[in-house]
Order: structure tokens, then C-alpha cells, then sequence
């Protein structure tokens, strides 16, 4: 069972647990595997024509899926998967006060 | 053991080197011949005026510190002193390491002084500055050489708040000669849980002063320089121009989309850090730079390229934040940007660092640049500031309406 990382702001959708472990032949399969047991978490992802979104990176260990097989990238039971989405949070107002 | 008086000494050392006179030093040196130059006199000496490129280590040192310059025992090495002796002691020294071709140069400094030849005013540490920075000087990746690159060099922080304050604090007394502040913001109460630049006393005061006022608490050598507005497609470039690197603190896309983009056109390392609840992510965005063979890294667009419409990710205002997660999220800024004034070590670049606090573990993923980047690909298509708040899908306050910029769209 590959390890998956989830990231904080997706951890309301998982009952607050940080790490998963999932079976899954491929990214792909593996983020609808963690949909049947956590409605909602592969729409945070990924986007409506299924590719994952532009401000999210999903790594297999190291390394981007893009500079892999993409949502094809195969998954083995000692894979460390990390979902990291663009966070802002630097505390300070600069541009407007938008946040 | 054979018993000498001092002449006898001298004599015996000068049998055992090579001497060479000032004029041969010279044309050897401007033949272009690689030639390690050591200065072996004291510090009140060397302080004068030294032979250009020539390395400083006091007599007293010499040994210790001469493998960390020229550790080959068969490339030739020049020391001098100030009349010739104390070189040429040194020089037989050196021998007596292994170092096969060490050459003493006659009459010393002010042999090559009296022949009319040039020599340099070292820019050195003041008394009180040498005590300050001791511990940086001690360090050998740094040394005193490093803390004066450090006294001259600038660094503008976006953002006075969680991630500007201890990376503010930290560069002020690691003696970074300028820092730039660009925050519109004061102090609210709420802020002082994880802003050390402010405190109590400093609740509704702008930002920029009371950042100030701390920074010259911690070191007067630090020239503060207050940018009490906000950051946008109009000064972006004009502020960032004047800095060696930026770091970023900010808490909003539009100006991490803004900051990253005008340190790409000026070819400014941007030192990034983020945080949410209890988890940080710091990287470095080096821009490619061919004229000064710096191969670069991906930017902040690389990694993502389109922002999360508005919403999508909650800020810190709305999900809260571990108010010492931006110590160490800040502190590994300063650390980076430390790093990149000095050249040492490894930068982030091209690496994220991921830092999760309630399992306290560090993870650094991988980063490419991506060719079909708008901004540092191959083929940019977005070679401009834009409106920001636009790209970001946010009403916009700083862009057409007040300012008669005509916004442009990215392709994405």
C-alpha cells in the first residue's frame, strides 16, 4: 500500500488524518480509490476534464508526476505520494486586502 | 639543534627559498601566470594597502589556514611581508609542509609600494564590527571576506509580518547592509501572536516603522528602507531593481504572482515562502541568467501555473496559523538568502521544501522548470507586468480603473 501525504487544506475532507494508505495501480486510480472513501477529494484535484489542477503538483517520492507518466504514473506499495497545492499565507497585506 | 641568531636565521631560511623583486612579481602577474599571492603581516598592516589579489592570512595563521587557498604542494605561492624577512621565515615554513615552489618576494610590501606599483585599500571590518560578526568570520565559508559581502548587499523582504519578521531579524543582525520593506499594513493586535517586529506599543503604527525601529535596535550597521504601499504592476520593478534578492512573505496570489514575475525580468533570485495552519513550503526561484552563467531554475509559475480561483484555498486570516511556523519558515528564507549573497552551500533551487510541524518532518521534492512556462519557458509569452488581480480572477483595485493600465491576458 503506497503512502499517501495530504495536504492541510485537504484534511477537512479525510477526517483530519494526514497520511492514507492506498492501493492503486496508477496516480489516477489511486485518487479515485481515495474519492470512494472520501466523497469530494478527487474534485479538489483534479478539474473537469480530469487533469490535475494548475495550482496542485502530485509527486511520486520525489518527483512531479508531469515529469513522470502523469496521471498514468504507476504506483508501488513503498511510494510516498504528495498532493501540494499553492498556499499564499505569509501574513501581510500587500497588494489589497483580499485575505 | 643547532643554535642561530636571528641574521643567522634569515640567512639560513633565504638559502632555502626562492626571492623574487617587486618588477618580476609584476610582469609575472600580468603575464597572466596563476600565482597565489600571500600578504603574511599583521592586520594593522594589511589594512594600509596590499598587493592586488593577494590572499591576507597573518603570519601566525599562515600554516593553518594555507591549504583552504592553495592546497597543491606544487603550484607556486609568493609571500610577502613588509621588508622581506618575516616572508621569508614564512616561505620556509610553507617548505617545510611540502610546498615546492615558495617564493619570497624582496622588500616586501613596501619594496613593491616604492616601486611605484599599485596596490589596494582593503575594505575591512571596524573594530566593533570584527567583535559583531566574529562568529560569522570564524566560519570559513564566510570569513571576513563574506561578512563585508553581506554589509553590501540588499535584500528586499515583501512583507513585514509572519515570514518578514524573524527573516528581517535575522538578516539585520547577520549584518545584510540594506533591507528593503514593502508593507501598507499596521500593526493590529492579532498580528503580534507570530510578528516579533512589532509589538504592544506598536498596535496601529505603520509596519515599515515599527520594523524599523526593531531592526536598528538589533544592529545600526543595517539601513532600513520603508515601502509603505502596496506592491504592484506600477513600482514592482522600480523597488525590486535596486536589491540583490527578494524574499517573499506575502500572503496573497496576485502578489506572489506579481513578485515572482518582476524578479524573472530583472533576473532576481526570489527566496519564497509559504505557510498554512502548520505546514510551510520554502523554495528558491533563480532566474536563468546567460551572461552570468547562472543556469537557473523553474519560477513560481512552473510549479503552478494557473492560480486557484478565489476561495479555493483558504488564507491564514480565514484557517489560521501556528504562530511559530513562520519562525522557522523565515528563518530558512534568511538562511537561503545568506546563502546566495555568499555562493555557498546548495540554494532550493529547483527543489520544494516541505515542512510539516504537527509531524515535525522536512521533505525536499524535486522542481523542474517547465519549457512552456509564460514567463521563464522557452518561448514567453507574457513579457510584462499584467494585472494581477485579474489573473487571479479577483475584482481589480490596483490595476485599469485606477491607473488607465490596460490589462492584458495571460495564455494559459
Amino acid at each position: 500500500m503506497a503512502t499517501v501525504l495530504v495536504p492541510t487544506p485537504l484534511r477537512r475532507l479525510t477526517g483530519g488524518q494526514s497520511k492514507l494508505t492506498v492501493d492503486g495501480g496508477d496516480i489516477g486510480a489511486l485518487i479515485q480509490t481515495i474519492n470512494q472513501q472520501y466523497p469530494g477529494i478527487a474534485e479538489k484535484i483534479l478539474d473537469d476534464e480530469g487533469n490535475v489542477k494548475r495550482f496542485i503538483n502530485v509527486f511520486v517520492n520525489d518527483d512531479e508526476i508531469r515529469t513522470l507518466q502523469g496521471l498514468a504514473t504507476p504506483v508501488k506499495a513503498s511510494d510516498r505520494i504528495s498532493i501540494v497545492p499553492a498556499m499564499a499565507g505569509g501574513q501581510a497585506r500587500i497588494l489589497g486586502g483580499h485575505s | 639543534m643547532s643554535r642561530l641568531n636571528r641574521d643567522q636565521l634569515v640567512q639560513l631560511a633565504k638559502s632555502e627559498i626562492t626571492e623574487i623583486s617587486a618588477q618580476d612579481l609584476k610582469q609575472r602577474l600580468q603575464a597572466g601566470e596563476k600565482l597565489t599571492v600571500v600578504d603574511v603581516r599583521e592586520r594593522d598592516e594589511f589594512v594600509q594597502g596590499y598587493i592586488p589579489d593577494a590572499t591576507f592570512i597573518p603570519r601566525g595563521y599562515l600554516e593553518l589556514q594555507i591549504e583552504q587557498h592553495q592546497a597543491d604542494r606544487d603550484k607556486p605561492i609568493v609571500v610577502y611581508c613588509a621588508g622581506g624577512v618575516r616572508s621569508a621565515l614564512a616561505a620556509r615554513n610553507l617548505k617545510e609542509m611540502g610546498y615546492s615552489n615558495v617564493i619570497s618576494l624582496i622588500g616586501g610590501f613596501n619594496g613593491w609600494k616604492n616601486a611605484g606599483l599599485n596596490f589596494k585599500i582593503p575594505t575591512v571590518l571596524s573594530e566593533d564590527q570584527r567583535i559583531r560578526y566574529s562568529r560569522h568570520t570564524m566560519l570559513n565559508d564566510v570569513g571576513e571576506a563574506g561578512q563585508i559581502k553581506l554589509l553590501e548587499s540588499k535584500v528586499l523582504l515583501i512583507g513585514a509580518g509572519g515570514l518578514g519578521s524573524p527573516a528581517a531579524m535575522y538578516l539585520a543582525a547577520a549584518g545584510v547592509g540594506t533591507l528593503g520593506i514593502v508593507d501598507f499594513d499596521t500593526v493590529d493586535v492579532s498580528n503580534l501572536q507570530r510578528q516579533l517586529l512589532h509589538g504592544y506599543k506598536d498596535v496601529g503604527r505603520p509596519k515599515v516603522d515599527s520594523a524599523r525601529d526593531r531592526i536598528k535596535d538589533i544592529n545600526t550597521d543595517v539601513k532600513v528602507i520603508g515601502y509603505r504601499e502596496p506592491i504592484t504592476s506600477h513600482n514592482a520593478l522600480e523597488i525590486i531593481k535596486e536589491y540583490d534578492l527578494v524574499i517573499n512573505g506575502s500572503d496573497n496570489f496576485p502578489t506572489r504572482y506579481l513578485v515572482n514575475d518582476a524578479c524573472q525580468f530583472l533576473k532576481k533570485p526570489l527566496v519564497d515562502g509559504s505557510i498554512f495552519m502548520f505546514e510551510g513550503q520554502i523554495t528558491v526561484y533563480q532566474p536563468r541568467d546567460e551572461a552570468a552563467g547562472i543556469a537557473g531554475g523553474p519560477c513560481y509559475r512552473c510549479l503552478y501555473p494557473d492560480p486557484p480561483p478565489p476561495g479555493e484555498v483558504p488564507s491564514c486570516a480565514e484557517a489560521g496559523v501556528l504562530g511559530v511556523l513562520p519562525g522557522i519558515v523565515g528563518s530558512g528564507q534568511a538562511i537561503e538568502a545568506i546563502k546566495l549573497i555568499l555562493g555557498i552551500g546548495e540554494p532550493l533551487v529547483g527543489r520544494l521544501l516541505m515542512i510539516d510541524t504537527l509531524d515535525m518532518t522536512f521533505r525536499t521534492l524535486k522542481v523542474q522548470r517547465n519549457p512552456e512556462c509564460p514567463v521563464c519557458g522557452d518561448h514567453p509569452t507574457v513579457t510584462k507586468l499584467i494585472d494581477y488581480e485579474q489573473f487571479c480572477g479577483m475584482p481589480s483595485l490596483t490595476g485599469a480603473a485606477q491607473h488607465g493600465h490596460i490589462p492584458e491576458l495571460v495564455a494559459a
